[in-house]
């Protein structure tokens, strides 16, 4: 059954929707596919904030918003971008008060602003008031307000629909093929659809799924990342994955960054703070990669609680009325997660897997781009965490994630709406779905005798978690190359028990777990060749950055016998590489 | 330690044979496992050692697994509750789960959500203001933004619709989590949109259905005091027609 229209947004989270509100606002016909609900998308869960330079309590410039990005992302950032980035940080945030978003409010009436890590006045200067935010649920607000206007517009919604694979007209990329629409599974009844489009947005978010402790949800398994792979188009830097320093220990699940912005403490074993020693001007606030390093330093050292491996978060001194008007999701995760009450006692807390940095390769219209000279994919887009833009380089800062979706998706909708206008549609081909079925065909039919998708998935997480996560060394990584394509080979005869049409999630979970393998496989290779440190790659056998040999862009091909790495250049306009000292 | 975990299955396109004998359609049945849990597992965590261990074929909706997305509403040991906000010590070494109810069955613990939405969309859950756009943003006061603020707060889970009896006996009433989601705006000092919205509200199968009966409240995982903001609203169109 094939579903035509003029454009398929992939993934309803903060991108997709924003994306998908652009297009119907210019009146094209436009279908957005998501595997959940809308309102289930992980940019709900984003929780600290959004940066945007209003200087609303304090003097603020999008050029420091630009250098923070640069700097926080230790230079990897490609830098025009950045600066679309932090001018069009403003446009957007004012756009979502416009819409309805309830930001929290200043004494006078404006969107109120905190603190948050890595951003600074007058280039590093100090911590300056820039992220907007609306309590602790800001993520949550912006998917709903995007959701409501969507709706208001019209936007035509395909929920639970899982997509499956990506159709071009033409050839594949690589042979100069064009975007020419999508095949999805039907969770309802199992049925495959084809769309067909002239113009496709992957919005799919990110991969967090392949490490044992992250914040992110079940979804999130890299689906339009690794269809990208599939079908010959390079990732970029996905060697760089984001631990964030305060998830749930045991669990990952998040405590925002917010808590330090509001003025929360990091507290070892022997109750000092001890990033002062690590980044003595911001303490607390220095960007991720660096907390989360410390963290570990200090739990090697013996110094995390009890001598194991946490530390803690306290937010006590802050007063109630501070944690509940500007915190009350994280404390709540606190008490029932943890069992601990903030209000009276600290929190403990280790760092957990959150962010890819690394993705589709896009410019700046949101264009995916397939080779070093960034040449584009007509009719393919990508916007969100699965993009990689980059304006987040080496390791994105706080609230960035949220900046990113919203002016990467809304220039993805713009750019899809002038080229729909001046395309032809492409024309439906009958056989469209035959590689999907087939795909999934393949895992239905085995019979049960190979193993099960929960032990698969289970030995990845542990060898990421443990061999490619926040500090990595030569032989860890060999050994995880290694290891992820033995269990790429164990998963070509992975086995399911559910044989049902209707709401089979045993199909999709084995279908989603040959994505992470892949993904996985272009990290580790990734993580292995860039033998320096930079960002939140941290290899302690190249304990610094080399801006001389690794000063660029990884892509990884995917090859028969794993990935082909080839390298293009970052974009650098307005600021020379300069030692990272927070 | 061991926890009997009753788990109500419904299998829809079930071979004849494999259903209950009495009968040639598949019904809900109820199944029993047994799972190795710590204090702190929450159900879902037992769900997902189920599928991984026992039956894959077991079928649930999850996703950010924190009680933010709202996938994973269901009946556990007979409270509406998500399944990754409620922990095996608050419940207990006897726990059984059930699909939301009053919702039609798909599959185990899915139900079909489209008529959930639908009344989701008929309240117009977007601002409604005409005015033209100031440069910046619109001003409001920290009074008028608490006004909303509860009701802000709603992940559409289903928890509390589906734990009403006035929704039960009468599933044509839009039920407690449009009404809250129509609240957010009708009490947000830059929307225009009230008069609509209480209008739609005003309707046989709107406010009026509600019983103050405050499952919803004690359903809701977010907290929120729902029956306090469909009073506001009901207060509001009384006021309206004053």
């Amino acid at each position: 059954m094939d579903h035509p229209f003029d454009a398929i947004v992939v993934g309803a989270g903060g991108a997709g929707l924003w994306a998908a509100l652009e297009l119907a606002r210019e009146g094209v016909n436009t279908a957005v596919l998501t595997k959940l609900y809308p309102t289930r998308s992980h940019t709900g869960t984003a929780q600290g904030g959004v940066c945007a330079a209003l200087g609303n309590l304090e003097e603020d410039k999008p050029e420091w918003h630009m250098f923070d990005t640069i700097k926080g992302g230790d230079y990897l950032v490609d830098q025009d971008v950045a600066e679309v980035l932090s001018n069009e940080a403003i446009e957007t945030v004012i756009e979502l008060e416009h819409m309805g978003l309830p930001f929290n409010r200043t004494a006078d009436g404006k969107i109120d602003q905190r603190r948050f890590g890595g951003h600074t006045r007058n280039f590093g200067e100090a911590p300056v008031r820039r992220a907007c935010f609306a309590a602790d649920r800001t993520g949550h607000m912006i998917l709903q307000t995007l959701y409501q206007q969507c709706i208001k517009h019209g936007v035509k919604f395909f929920d639970e629909y899982q997509v499956v694979d990506l159709l071009f007209d033409g050839g594949e990329p690589q042979a100069g093929g064009r975007a020419a629409g999508v095949v999805a599974y039907r969770l309802a009844d199992g049925e495959l659809h084809s769309f067909s489009a002239k113009a496709v947005l992957l919005a799919t978010g990110g991969y967090g799924r392949m490490f044992r402790i992250t914040s992110n949800a079940h979804s999130l398994t890299g689906d339009g990342v690794a269809m990208c792979y599939r079908h010959g188009i390079p990732l970029e830097d996905m060697e760089f994955f984001q631990f964030h320093p305060t998830g749930i220990v045991g669990i990952g699940i998040l405590l925002s960054e917010a808590a330090r912005g509001e003025g929360g403490t990091l507290l070892n074993d022997l109750g000092e703070r001890f990033m002062e020693r690590y980044a003595p001007k911001l303490m607390e606030l220095a960007p991720r990669d660096m907390v989360s390093r410390a963290m570990y330093q200090e739990i090697r050292a013996g110094r995390g609680i009890g001598g194991k491996d946490y530390l803690f978060l306290d937010v006590r001194h802050l007063g109630r009325k501070v944690i509940e008007e500007k915190l009350p999701d994280i404390t709540d995760f606190a008490r029932i997660y943890q069992g601990v009450e903030p209000l009276k006692e600290p929190v403990p807390v280790q760092p957990t897997a959150h962010y890819a940095m690394g993705g589709i390769p896009t410019n700046i219209n949101s264009e995916v781009v397939r080779d070093e000279k960034n040449t584009p994919v007509p009719g393919l887009f990508a916007a969100g965490e699965c993009a990689c833009v980059s304006v987040h380089g080496a390791n994105r800062l706080g609230t960035n994630s949220l900046v990113d979706l919203l002016v990467f998706g809304r220039r993805a909708g713009r750019q899809m709406a002038r080229y729909a206008a001046k395309v032809e549609r492409p024309r439906a081909v009958a056989s469209a779905a035959d590689p999907a079925r087939a795909q999934l065909d393949a895992i239905r039919s085995r019979e049960a005798k190979g193993e099960s998708v929960a032990k698969i998935r289970k030995e990845l997480a542990d060898v990421m978690m443990d061999n490619v996560g926040v500090y990595r060394t030569g032989p860890l990584l060999t050994e995880a190359q290694a290891k992820v394509r033995e269990l790429k080979g164990r998963n070509e005869l992975v086995s399911i028990t559910d044989c049902g049409a209707v709401f089979n999630t045993d199909l999709l979970e084995a279908n989603e777990l040959g994505y992470l393998l892949d993904l996985a496989e272009a990290m580790v290779a990734g993580a292995l060749n860039r033998t320096e440190s930079r960002g939140a790659h941290s290899r302690e056998d190249f304990p610094e950055r080399d801006d001389v040999k690794f000063l660029k862009h990884t892509l990884a091909y995917k090859g028969p016998k794993g990935p082909t790495l080839k390298y293009k250049p970052v974009s650098i306009t307005r600021f020379q590489p300069k030692p990272r000292i927070y | 330690m061991k926890v009997e975990l009753r788990i109500l299955r419904y299998e829809p396109g079930e071979p004849a044979a494999e259903a209950a004998a009495s009968t040639s359609v598949a019904k809900p049945h109820w199944v029993q496992y047994e799972v190795e849990s710590e204090p702190m597992d929450r159900v879902l965590d037992l769900l997902i050692k189920v599928k991984a261990e026992q039956d894959g074929s077991l079928s649930f909706r999850r996703s950010c697994g924190h009680g933010i997305c709202g996938s994973d509403a269901m009946l556990i040991n007979n409270r509406n509750r998500l399944a990754c906000r409620i922990r095996v010590d608050q419940l207990g070494k006897k726990i059984s789960v059930a699909p939301l109810p009053g919702l039609p069955v798909v599959k185990d613990l899915i139900v079909d959500m489209n008529g959930f939405f639908g009344k989701y969309r008929s309240v117009k859950p977007f601002l409604i203001n005409d005015q033209p756009e100031p440069e910046r943003e619109r001003r409001q006061s920290q009074e008028d933004r608490a006004k909303f603020d509860d009701t802000t707060k709603c992940i559409l889970c289903a928890a509390c619709t589906s734990a009403c009896p006035s929704f039960w006996a009468r599933p044509e009433y839009v039920g407690p989590a449009a009404i809250v989601q129509a609240h957010r705006f009708i009490f947000d000092s830059r929307d225009e949109g009230a008069s609509e919205r209480l209008e739609i509200l005003a309707d046989e199968d709107g406010v009026w259905r509600c019983r103050t009966i405050f499952n919803c409240v004690d359903a809701c995982p977010r907290g929120i005091n729902i029956t306090r903001a469909i009073l506001e609203v009901s207060s509001a169109i009384v006021g309206q027609r004053g």
